[in-house]
């Protein structure tokens, strides 16, 4: 196999690409703090969802950055100007009724500030009804199937595995660029086209999660739960398993392709055509 | 007992200095029922699981330093991070701050010992058995269980013989919390000096009975929850399978129950010790006494009606999810009133920078950074987003690593001189909270950008794009853990030939262990009560 075959310097190469990795991350770091955006923050959204997700963290965050300064602000001008070792006296004063009220409720107004518009988003989350598209996704140790139950492709059913050779895990060969986050056959849907994703287990729970649509639902065996995106941008979006479920907890991803509309009807045709072999994805898992 | 009064016990060291209860050698130990005796034991013992723990963390990190599988093979990776969680929960953070209570209840209160000294003993001896099934489950068929921590049903049935290990392991270690924490109460309740009213207790006294209270309610919850999923495994039961008519997310709703109050009971000890160490060496009493106790039980009281913040992505109805997330929300009041109040302690004091001061502004700095990230994580969108990754990871390391453990050094560094007699080394006490202070950053703040960018906790293995931060936090693990190594060199050095430490090592302390007691304290302590005006 050509894999194994790899040139003895593919490792050094492999090393010295994570030394200027590590170097980029630090000046990153250093100078700019936007250059290395995919690596230190949430992946970019493309769904309302996750935009939404977004925008929150970044209030919040911004929230909470300003206390932490001002609180901390005090406590290190403390430190600065309140040693003993410059000769400050202790003040023997232990307590203020006026502030102490005063900082239970300012926080408590900030929290409201902070709680009611994410109050919308939590509901527009949970807001399933009217999709377009209803697929069934079944986790399963240790990959996933989806079968689509309702619009355009209904019928459609098959197996998603790990694609990821076990020579690129066991460093036999050099790793792809998407490492572990390949499938045999990714997840097809149309952009714009809400698709309800209902989830549930065979065996164990997992957790169906694509972190740049912000939708992660566990799928837990005997019970039924659902969740939903619109995507609206093209492209192959990938994420993992996000509940311990055993020894390849950390191999069974989730690939999903956004097409157009009239790539979607092309892959439905060609899917009814060529049925999967296993398409009765319940009894082929076991 | 001598009918003199007595306040500061120098006669009584005379009578008793020479016999630690009849026995000596191994003998004392096993037999012991003098709360400072079993205090050290339950500190030596959470030491050396810490060190247990410790090994087991540096493994995984050692596995996630590069992408692909090197060092363990899965199975064991998470059969490593399942005892990395319960060993350093309940072997080494519980005990070690169930330590400081034994040691410090009784002379901060002016009590002899504590109410029910041979049960004392009891519950230390517990632990080295429950220990010992703990980590005998790794060599048995199947090794120890893959399951997390958490020990989520239905994949607990799963799990070979090592699982039935370790739910009688926490039985047992579940026994021990709860009759330490009857004795904890009914000490605190019943045997405080002549004067010392509740209000005028020491902080320390006053988080410990609080959590002492938590753990009689929650202990026994999670006691149920394992013997659930331990009547699932082999008498048939379907608690938590549907097919039976059962429910696996209702295993999570009892462990949570459990779960959640659980944190508050490392965090409430640690908070205690924080409240003696800064007054001390800001000279100044600690500001909001009052509302520091009131915000305590505000705490314990919420920390039983948030548990499902752990559980938004299992589904729940979305009026479920916006109660526990604003119930969520609101212990950050309480919380900042404590922080608050800690830096408001220090403000216009006369500070000085010793290592307990150290870890204690050390604790205070990243604790709030870990409660923010907590705020953070209780907003539902945020939290579905993160939830299981290595954000989480981050936020609870902060909150029991950064929050507990140092909290823990600063009450050892404290207290050292008034258990041994002999000062420990400053200058080495620096450079362990310096070194600590630095890699524990390294480990962690890192983790809060892999789990942003969507990488998973509980995998051996990674896509690429992780390894950088990846590789930063397993460089600073290691770190970290030689660090600890330094600090078991100080203790050891300072009892083996630590310099005699002064009668009264920091002029601000002002408990009565400080102020009634020589130093270092003798065996028999307060057998006639001091009288407090």
């Amino acid at each position: 196999m050509a894999s194994k075959s790899a040139p003895p310097g593919a490792r050094s190469v492999a090393r010295s690409k994570s030394l200027a990795r590590w170097a980029a991350a630090l000046a990153a770091v250093a100078v700019s703090g936007t250059a290395m955006a995919a690596e230190w923050n949430l992946q970019p959204p493309v769904t309302p969802i996750a935009a939404d997700i977004h925008s929150v963290h970044e209030y919040v965050m911004l929230l909470v950055t300003v206390i932490f300064v001002g609180v901390f602000g005090f406590m290190f001008y403390s430190i600065y100007a309140h040693r003993k070792s410059k000769g400050h006296k202790a003040a023997q004063f232990h307590e203020n009724v006026t502030i102490e009220i005063l900082w239970t409720v300012i926080p408590a107004i900030i929290l409201v500030a902070i709680v009611v518009p994410v109050t919308k988003v939590v509901i527009a989350q949970k807001d399933t009804a009217d999709s377009d598209i209803t697929i069934k996704a079944t986790g399963f140790q240790w990959k996933w199937g989806y079968e689509y139950l309702k619009g355009e492709g209904k019928g459609i059913a098959f197996l998603s595995t790990l694609s990821t050779p076990v020579e690129q895990i066991d460093g036999k060969a050099p790793k792809d660029k998407n490492y572990l986050l390949e499938v045999d056959h990714p997840l097809v849907v149309p952009i714009g086209k809400k698709v309800r994703i209902v989830t549930t287990a065979a065996d164990v729970i997992h957790s169906w999660w694509v972190p740049a649509f912000g939708v992660k639902q566990d799928a837990i065996p005997g019970i039924v739960r659902d969740t939903w995106f619109k995507a609206t941008k093209t492209g192959t979006y990938r994420g993992q398993c996000a509940e311990l479920c055993g020894r390849n907890h950390g191999f069974m991803p989730i690939v999903v392709k956004v097409v157009t509309e009239p790539q979607y009807a092309a892959w439905v045709a060609n899917e009814k055509e060529h049925p999967s072999p296993a398409a009765d994805i319940n009894t082929a898992a076991n | 007992m001598s009918a003199v009064l007595d306040t500061h016990g120098e006669a009584h060291e005379h009578a008793h200095h020479d016999h630690h209860g009849g026995y000596s050698g191994i003998m004392r130990w096993i037999t012991t029922t003098n709360h400072k005796d079993i205090g050290t034991l339950y500190l030596w013992f959470s030491f050396i699981m810490f060190l247990v723990g410790g090994t087991m963390a540096l493994l995984i990190r050692s596995e996630l330093f590069e992408p692909g599988l090197q060092i363990v093979n899965p199975e064991l990776f998470n059969q490593l991070t399942t005892m990395h969680g319960l060993i350093m929960v309940f072997g080494a953070i519980m005990p070690a701050f169930v330590g400081f209570a034994n040691w410090l209840i009784p002379m901060q209160i002016g009590a002899p010992d504590m109410a029910f000294a041979r049960m004392n003993n009891w519950s230390f001896w517990i632990l080295p058995f429950a220990a010992t099934l703990l980590v005998l489950s790794f060599f048995m068929p199947g090794g120890a269980p893959e399951v997390g921590w958490t020990m989520y049903a239905p994949l607990t049935v799963q799990q070979g013989m090592g699982m039935d290990f370790t739910i009688f392991a926490i039985h047992l270690l579940g026994m021990s919390s709860i009759m330490g924490s009857i004795n904890i109460i009914t000490t605190i309740l019943n045997m405080r000096a002549p004067g010392m009213t509740l209000m005028k207790m020491p902080m320390f006294c006053w988080t410990w009975l609080i959590t002492a209270y938590l753990l009689v309610a929650a202990m026994p919850v999670l006691a149920g929850a394992v013997t659930m999923t331990l009547t699932d495994r082999h008498f048939g039961t379907s608690f938590f399978d549907a097919a039976g008519g059962g429910d696996p997310v209702l295993y999570q709703h009892i462990f949570w129950f459990f779960g959640h109050p659980e944190v508050y009971i490392i965090a409430l000890p640690a908070f205690g010790v924080i409240s003696q160490v800064i007054p001390a060496f800001s000279r100044k009493p600690l500001f909001g006494y009052a509302s520091m106790v009131y915000a305590t039980s505000a705490i314990a009281i919420l920390s039983f009606m948030v548990w499902a913040h752990h559980m938004y992505t299992t589904g729940m109805p979305v009026t479920g999810q916006l109660f526990f997330m604003y119930a969520t929300t609101l212990i950050a009041i309480p919380t900042g009133v404590k922080v608050f109040n800690w830096v408001a302690t220090m403000w216009r004091g006369s500070l000085t920078f010793e290592t307990p001061m150290l870890f204690a502004i050390g604790f205070l700095f990243l604790f709030t950074m870990g409660g923010f990230s907590g705020l953070v994580l209780s907003l539902v969108p945020v939290d579905i987003q993160l939830q299981d990754t290595y954000y989480v990871v981050a936020h609870f390391h902060y909150v029991m690593v950064a929050g507990a453990l140092f909290s823990a050094f600063a009450g050892i560094y404290f207290w050292l001189p008034k258990w041994t007699g002999k000062m420990y080394d400053e200058t080495l006490g620096k450079w362990h909270f310096w070194l600590s202070m630095i890699f524990f950053n390294m480990i962690f703040f890192v983790q809060h950008f892999l789990g942003l960018a969507g990488m998973p906790r509980r995998v051996p293995d990674y896509p690429l794009q992780f390894e950088t931060w990846n590789q930063i936090s397993t460089v600073g693990a290691f770190g970290f853990g030689l660090t600890q190594l330094l600090f078991l060199y100080i203790v050891i050095k300072t009892i083996r030939s630590g310099e005699k430490a002064p009668e009264k090592p920091w002029e601000g302390a002002d408990s009565l262990e400080w102020t009634h007691l020589p130093t270092p304290a003798p065996y028999h302590s307060f057998e006639t009560p001091p009288v407090i005006k």
